[in-house]
């Protein structure tokens, strides 16, 4: 007892409580993550002005470099399109608890799968709009696909980790990315394709500045359209089909899962399946959309900021859509400021912050004074 | 007059919802063997962490050698020579002997020199019966050699009183002569042993003196093994309980539903956990399944519903083959089961009431619309079920997790009788819950046996097999040790069976 009342002495006038949260209001989840976004903002004010800049200033000029005007809204738009994909991706698949950490190659292999169309070629230079992208979209989710099938089908059969196996099957695809760009569609010894011919490219809103002369020089490009239909689509897998209720119960517990009669095995194949082809999609609709072309590094991390997304986004399809434009502009604007660094960082503590804060959705913070700790039991 | 080595009086341990330790009194002798016995759950491995410093005690008071003690940590437990071997053992599997009895001791200090205490741990080893080879990595060795490991670890600590917890359910037949010379080479160098066990005949062969715990509470302290018998034992560890007058009507069983023909299974561990077990179940009968705990019963349960792979035999359910197929079939031909374990099988514990309730019956219409899930019919659905079965719960949308014990009973038996099922396996229905809830839950079984269902019922507690069942089987170490039917139960010889005892009435 001696022990004890010494230690007492040293305490503070209250004691820190932190207890579990029976119930969680609705409006708790959009409190905390907005609480979360503006301690980050305010810890990157420190950091920038401790590097001599005027936050405020930057701040400012982010805003208006991502959503500043109808122009650059539409390259924030560009920039989302991929993001939305990956972050799909990811969504589902961490949904049932499976890591793909490979959204990455998966994005590389759905863009190797789509330029495979236009420059083996699969469909005739000559074939029209209709037919080349149809076929390039299908070749895209495809690949995607098999890049997720091959971990999947290790993982659910052999228990492989498929944090590993997608990691490091990243590398392997970008590598025969490469071979590709170097050795077999290199034009002229550079590091890229030939360009696509028009039917290859995904229609963007300049196409149809004649109509519509706000348009003018526009490049959002159907892609989007795309990711949002596919948001949809897995907003509906996940919460109003039975498949999104097997995943959800495997991914809180498998046990329970196989109890209920559900087949892991035939989930886990095809989830990871699923997950890829919509990273696939991404380099689809990015190939397509934008390059333009098969090239070397056509993704600055897209399939890894896609898993910061899912987080941000707390895995629900829907809300990916409003943090891949939020991000589509960080990146963007980020050019603007600095090519790397303070934006970069921006980020980071943004996403430490919003994943820190989650404790308080499940934990409440109760400060209680000394004289009333003591009664406890 | 031999001294106590430790005298514990009034201990009193609380966790949430239960109570471990009521007012537990315990003397411990030097150089005796003195064995804990009691069901699981009756609290003997917590009073023994309360003695080696890993739970602190809400009262009582320790004395070692005639001294209080008040420890904060197993560190403090071991300065004063008291030191546990839990069941799960804790050595690092990459490591050798040697490192992983010296691992979080002052010494060696910065220069290792490893070969010396080698030898040292041989030495050691030999003084005691316990063959090692101290440089061999502590993955390559059996269960057996790890325990023997484990030992050494408390005896180089120079440990007066070892208490280890179940020391026998991982041990091969051989393995248990070993150890049991081990120790008692230990009290004759005048050690005390404290031996965890709801084994009878263990007990009976290791043990000086017994204490017996049951609920919680002291049911005998200190009986000379010699002065006592199995069937006394029985009858302190398994007690009685005070049960409700439930009007079971007589009824014929009907037609055979399950049938289970010489089924062999294996546990988690790779171990034989069934050995040839036959029985059968007929509509509207209960057949209950009595056993201390972690004799086969689990397994028994997933063979049945298809969770685990029976190495051999057949399980029937209406005619048709079950055993080795997914348990989805089991599910479609109206196989109910209540699991043991409520929060790792039965429940997705982040998951909704209504998103509990609907695991088995989401394939089907109403709720299924084609791939679509109607979650405006699952919604209407957990409501019913919640008013019907008194779920008490803020919603439907609350995670399970954030229920109570007897509400996440309640939506398993929501979920599993509201299928109206051929089949119930219910493993411990009721354990865990507070009177009123054991009484409901045993009524529903009751009116699931009249309308129809054979059932398979696993508990702990004897009163409430005899008082449900129509017959009951005792499953000693995964073998059907005997079988009474009739209303006329008699606990002792049960209590005897399901301790390995005695064995009785196994026809064919």
């Amino acid at each position: 007892m001696a022990t004890t009342a010494s230690r007492r002495n040293y305490q503070l006038p209250f004691t820190i409580r932190i207890e579990p949260r029976l119930n969680v209001p609705g409006w708790l989840g959009p409190a905390v993550s907005l609480g979360a976004i503006v301690v980050a903002l305010l810890l990157g004010a420190i950091v920038l002005s401790l590097v001599g800049g005027n936050p405020w200033a930057a701040y400012a000029h982010i805003a208006r470099a991502a959503f500043g005007d109808l122009g650059v809204f539409s390259d924030t738009l560009v920039k989302a399109t991929p993001l939305i994909f990956v972050g799909l991706a990811c969504s589902l698949a961490f949904r049932m608890k499976l890591w793909n950490i490979g959204a990455e190659g998966q994005f590389y292999a759905g863009a190797l799968g789509a330029s495979a169309v236009v420059l083996i070629p699969i469909v005739p230079p000559e074939a029209p709009g209709w037919v080349t992208l149809p076929v390039m979209t299908i070749a895209g989710l495809v690949c995607g696909a098999l890049w997720g099938f091959i971990p999947g089908w290790l993982k659910a059969r052999l228990k492989v980790n498929e944090i590993i196996t997608t990691l490091m099957l990243n590398y392997i695809i970008v590598a025969l990315t490469n071979f590709f760009v170097f050795a077999v569609w290199s034009e002229g010894g550079f590091q890229m394709s030939k360009t696509f011919q028009k039917a290859a490219w995904l229609p963007r809103l300049a196409d149809f500045a004649k109509q519509v002369p706000l348009f003018r020089g526009l490049t959002t490009h159907a892609g989007l359209i795309l990711a949002v239909i596919a948001a949809v689509v897995v907003w509906y897998i996940l919460y109003r089909s039975r498949w999104g209720y097997e995943i959800r119960l495997i991914g809180d517990n498998p046990k329970a899962a196989e109890y209920a009669g559900i087949n892991i095995v035939r989930n886990t194949v095809l989830v990871m399946m699923t997950s890829g082809a919509l990273a696939g999609l991404a380099g689809m609709s990015e190939i397509a959309g934008v390059v333009h072309r098969l090239q070397t590094s056509i993704s600055p991390g897209y399939g890894f900021t896609g898993i910061i997304i899912a987080w941000l986004a707390k895995l629900n399809p829907l809300v990916v859509i409003f943090v891949s434009i939020l991000f589509g502009g960080l990146i963007l604007a980020g050019r603007e400021i600095q090519p790397a660094g303070v934006p970069r960082l921006i980020q980071g503590i943004i996403l430490f912050m919003l994943i820190a804060s989650d404790v308080l959705m499940r934990y409440r913070v109760r400060i209680a004074r000394n004289a009333d700790a003591g009664v406890e039991e | 007059m031999t001294q106590n080595a430790v005298e514990m009086r009034g201990i009193v341990k609380r966790f949430p919802g239960v109570l471990a330790n009521d007012h537990v009194d315990f003397d411990l002798r030097e150089g005796e063997i003195h064995a804990l016995l009691g069901e699981n759950g009756a609290g003997k491995s917590t009073l023994m962490s309360v003695l080696a410093g890993l739970y602190k005690p809400e009262a009582g008071v320790i004395a070692v050698r005639g001294e209080t003690v008040h420890f904060n940590s197993p560190r403090h437990a071991i300065a004063r020579g008291i030191g546990m071997i839990h069941q799960h053992f804790t050595l690092i599997p990459s490591q050798t002997v040697t490192e992983n009895i010296l691992l979080g001791l002052d010494e060696p200090r910065f220069f290792m020199r490893l070969s010396e205490y080698d030898k040292r741990m041989t030495g050691l080893g030999e003084r005691f019966g316990l063959k090692i080879a101290p440089q061999a990595k502590v993955w390559q060795l059996s269960v057996g050699e790890q325990q023997r490991v484990e030992i050494l670890k408390m005896l180089y600590r120079g440990v007066q009183v070892l208490i280890m917890d179940e020391p026998t359910a991982v041990l091969a037949p051989q393995e248990i002569e070993g150890l049991i010379k081990t120790l008692r080479a230990m009290a004759a160098e005048g050690k005390s042993i404290v031996f965890i066990s709801h084994k009878l005949n263990e007990v009976m062969a290791v043990a000086d003196r017994i204490t017996v715990l049951r609920h919680g509470k002291v049911t005998a302290v200190g009986l000379r093994t010699a002065e006592t018998s199995k069937a006394e034992l029985a009858k302190l560890m398994v007690g009685r309980t005070v049960l409700f007058d439930l009007d079971k009507k007589q009824q014929e069983p009907g037609e055979v539903v399950l049938t289970l023909d010489n089924v062999c299974a294996e546990n988690d561990k790779g171990l034989p956990a069934l050995r040839n077990v036959s029985l059968t179940v007929r509509a509207g009968e209960i057949v209950g399944v009595a056993g201390v705990a972690g004799n086969g019963q689990r397994e028994l349960a997933d063979v049945i519903t298809g969770l685990r792979r029976a190495t051999a035999g057949r399980v029937l359910v209406n005619g048709e083959e079950v055993a080795n197929r997914p348990t989805l079939l089991a599910i479609q031909k109206g196989v109910a089961h209540i699991p043991e374990d409520r929060t790792h099988v039965g429940t997705a514990p982040n998951l909704s009431i209504t998103d509990n309730l609907i695991m088995k019956s989401y394939r089907q219409p109403p709720l299924a619309r084609g791939l679509s899930l109607d979650s405006l019919a699952a919604r209407k659905k957990a409501e019913t079920l919640k008013d019907e079965y008194a779920i008490l719960a803020p919603s439907v949308g609350t995670s399970v997790r954030l229920l109570s014990g007897g509400n996440l009973q309640r939506v398993i038996l929501a979920r599993e009788l509201s299928g109206q099922p051929q089949l119930l396996i219910a493993m411990q229905p009721t354990r865990g819950l507070d009177v009123g809830a054991i009484e409901g839950v045993q009524r529903l079984l009751l009116a699931q046996r009249e309308a129809g269902a054979a059932i398979l019922l696993s508990s702990e507690e004897l009163e409430e097999i005899f008082a449900l069942s129509d017959r009951i089987v005792v499953m000693y170490e995964g073998e059907i040790v005997g079988e009474v039917a009739g209303a006329d139960y008699d606990a002792e010889t049960i209590g005897l069976m399901m301790t390995g005892g005695k064995r009785q009435g196994i026809g064919n």
